[in-house]
């Protein structure tokens, strides 16, 4: 498989924020509409993060007007502009699906205490 | 027609100028030796044989050996041939590379499919299965009728049946090159080909 990774490698990114599950975070994502580009900004919890190499991708969960809202995003994406860690959880497993079953004050993470 | 030999490295995905994700399959792609130029009054049709990937000399047969020889080419593992080629600068021990084809340009390729073994119709042939519910038994990816009674009394040729599936000769046409690597002798085309990872397939330039 070494060739394939080589083949990728070019288009890791080594710049962006390193961030785990439970962090809250800020993805400034770039849209291009038309002939114009902008960022978009989605802040919320990190609830997965799957894959390896140019595959990784991350899932990032909020609430939006009562309504879950995720959305997955490529981990080396280059209309990735910039990362923005909120603050850091303190969560006990990789994957938090189950926050998809709690609301309110039960769907919240832990700040993690140093 | 021209093309080359390579061999399937795998898929991944990059990311195109515009930060799209495009699923690519990575070719290892030449360089492709000629070893023979078949003429019309000679062999009957035109056309070139190229060989490609190197074989050990120990392995390599002596009818095999002799007919390298004559273009003083290594021993390779596989021979094809391509027709319709352009004729002009190309001779026996002259060598095809990646740079046969450019970025944009739409390739075909052809390889023998991943063998599924002996599979039912559903798989083999699409079929939609049977009825789930209703009262049904044993019938879930049952094939259904297969022909009439006392006449015709037997079942038309060709009537699809479940058999062997795969390891079949398949070409997909007109996949993007979406990159070509000179150094490497890669390949990256858009979409998936037939065949396993290490399989050789051949790229047909349209």
């Amino acid at each position: 498989m070494s060739k394939l990774q080589r083949a990728a490698a070019q288009q890791l990114r080594n710049d962006l924020l390193k961030f785990k599950s439970g962090d809250r975070i800020n993805v400034h994502f770039k849209v291009i509409e038309g002939d114009k580009e902008r960022i978009q900004q989605f802040e919320g919890d990190v609830i997965s993060i799957r894959g390896t190499g140019i595959n990784k991708t991350f899932t990032v969960r909020k609430i939006s007007d009562g309504v879950g809202v995720e959305r997955i995003f490529p981990m080396h994406s280059p209309k990735i502009a910039k990362i923005e860690l909120i603050r850091e959880g303190r969560v006990r497993r990789a994957k938090l699906y189950y926050l998809r079953n709690l609301s309110g004050k039960a769907a919240r993470i832990k700040s993690k205490t140093n | 027609m021209i093309g080359l030999l390579g061999k399937k490295t795998g898929m991944t995905r990059i990311f195109d100028e515009n930060g799209n994700i495009i699923p690519v399959s990575i070719i290892e792609a030449g360089p492709c030796p000629v070893t023979q130029i078949k003429s019309k009054e000679k062999d009957g049709y035109d056309a070139i044989q190229v060989g490609f990937d190197e074989r050990r000399l120990k392995s390599t047969n002596k009818p095999l050996r002799g007919h390298l020889d004559k273009s003083k080419i290594s021993p390779t593992r596989i021979l094809a041939e391509f027709r319709n080629f352009d004729k002009k600068d190309l001779s026996p021990g002259s060598t095809l590379k990646v740079d046969l084809f450019g970025e944009g340009d739409t390739i075909n390729v052809q390889g023998i499919s991943k063998g599924k073994g002996f599979q039912g119709v559903v798989k083999r042939h699409g079929f939609g299965g049977g009825s789930v519910t209703h009262g049904q038994s044993d019938r879930l990816r049952a094939p259904g009728s297969i022909g009439a009674s006392s006449y015709p009394s037997r079942v038309f040729k060709g009537q699809k049946m479940a058999g062997r599936m795969g390891g079949a000769i398949v070409t997909v046409r007109n996949l993007k090159v979406i990159k070509v690597e000179k150094e490497t002798n890669l390949i990256y085309v858009k979409g998936a080909i037939p065949g396993h990872i290490n399989g050789y397939v051949k790229l047909i330039k349209k």
